[in-house]
């Protein structure tokens, strides 16, 4: 399914969104070029960059379910690979420049990477995000969570199997026996991408591609760019192993965290199975991607081994920051999000013996709730 | 699978990692549910899903011995 087109958030964005109505053979991106070009001069972190990021995520979005209306020819358009790639090279600086990478000896072998990875994820503690929602958030900011989330794991899975045809051996092995279980295993309801939908639609949200990017900030889409970045180019297959196995490594016990959180709020398997899945299925994507993906991968090709770590350690960083930001919005009473989501439909909302919450009532602290249909579109 | 045995793999500080046709039963021999192809057997004790791993290894900080012998290759 196609994703609806974003709002513009500044000169390039608009410049893009403005260019991909258009028929890519009668396009003129010279406009497009200089408003990267003057934006890219002018941000103070890329990363932060609501109008570059956004618009690196649009370009992105071309690879994967395409936006709707946009010619699907756009997406090996020259001119714009040309434009993406500019704003790559500041983003991937930008991430280089600013975090930490761990050294392994020369001779590390697999078992030496992996348990660097697995030390490197254990120092991570990041500023208690999942902890957070066990014990405090609040149902609109579980529904925040969701939104932010929305972006990546509707496609879940999907930025880290461009890798697959770039690896060999053991790590391609280990690559497609994760992603195959992210995929549901042959069973397109237990897809990661299908259970994450079905939660969004348990809390009333509306689970199609991108329903909420116009609320994401920044930091969330660079997330997700990252992630395609190291996906989409064959010179970061190291990075790609590395990110996904750190993110396996940080999702066992967050997840459990999450689930409870949503339990505490009233809400049952409907809206907790996604996160009860994750705590089983991660405990074993990440012996594979620690050892058999990204561990062997250092192993087999040592020329990328140095990116394993970085794609590991940017994975976990960009983890921080964004976790950051929450839960400081958050702490501060303050929307995580640029603009608050839609409060709930009130029809949607339902007591655990059927009847529906009043208009404008809010739920009692700590009642049980129950939310039943999706929003209306 | 490929056919050939099951193997299960001893994951340093870790579960046990099977892959293959395994029969997992509870103590009474009713088969435990199994989600995926490829499961982690917890080994430390602290799950809070046994038989399979959460993760919960890492939190009590589970150590095992390290072998003696070099690592495969
Ligand atoms: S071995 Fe992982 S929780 Fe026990």
């Amino acid at each position: 399914m196609t994703m609806p087109l974003p709002a513009p958030r500044g000169p390039a964005s608009a410049a893009l969104l403005d260019l991909l109505t258009t028929a890519p053979a009668d396009a003129d991106v010279t406009g497009l070029d200089r408003a990267v070009g003057d934006a890219l001069v002018a941000t103070e972190d890329v990363l932060r960059d609501e109008d570059l990021q956004l618009t690196l995520l649009c370009l992105y979005e071309l690879h994967y379910g395409g936006l709707t209306g946009v010619d699907d020819a756009w997406e090996w358009s020259p001119a714009l690979l040309g434009v993406r790639a500019r704003i790559e090279a500041v983003h991937e600086a930008a991430l280089r420049d600013r975090v930490p990478v761990p050294e392994v000896p020369d001779d590390a072998g697999a078992g030496d990477v992996a348990e660097t990875l697995f030390a490197l994820a254990a120092e991570d503690t990041g500023p208690g995000l999942s902890t957070f929602v066990a014990r405090r958030a609040t149902l609109e900011q579980v529904r925040e969570l969701l939104a932010h989330r929305s972006l990546y794991h509707l496609k879940e899975a999907d930025p880290h199997t461009w890798a697959i045809p770039r690896l060999q051996g053991r790590p391609k092995a280990a690559l497609v026996e994760v992603q195959s279980d992210e995929y549901g295993g042959g069973d397109p309801e237990r897809m990661h991408s299908a259970l994450f939908a079905r939660t969004m639609r348990a809390l009333g949200l509306d689970d199609r591609p991108g329903a909420y990017l116009d609320h994401v900030p920044a930091l969330t889409l660079a997330s997700l760019n990252s992630m395609s970045l190291f996906g989409l180019h064959r010179r970061l297959r190291g990075a790609v192993a590395g990110h996904l196995a750190a993110f396996e490594m940080t999702s066992s016990v967050p997840n459990r965290l999450y689930g409870n959180g949503f339990r505490r709020l009233g809400f049952d398997e409907d809206a907790t199975l996604y996160f009860d899945e994750h705590v089983e299925a991660d405990a074993v994507h990440e012996q594979i991607a620690g050892r058999d993906l990204a561990g062997a991968l250092a192993a087999q090709e040592p020329e990328v081994r140095d990116d394993v770590l970085f794609g590991a350690a940017a994975c976990l960083a960009l983890d921080t920051w964004v976790a950051q930001a929450q839960v400081g919005a958050w702490s501060a009473g303050r929307s995580s999000l640029l603009h608050p989501l839609p409060d709930l439909v009130p029809a949607a909302l339902a007591l655990p013996d059927g009847r529906a919450v009043p208009d404008g009532t809010a739920v009692p602290a700590g009642a049980p709730v129950r939310v039943g249909a999706p929003v209306p579109a | 699978m490929s056919g050939g045995p099951a193997r299960v793999v001893a994951c340093p500080d870790g579960p046990l990692l099977v892959r293959g046709d395994v029969e997992v039963v509870d103590p009474d021999g009713r088969p435990v549910e199994r989600h995926r192809r490829t499961v982690a057997l917890c080994r430390c004790g602290a799950t809070g899903i046994p038989p399979w791993c959460d993760g919960s290894h890492k939190v009590v900080g589970y150590r095992t011995p390290r072998p003696e012998t070099p690592p495969a290759p």
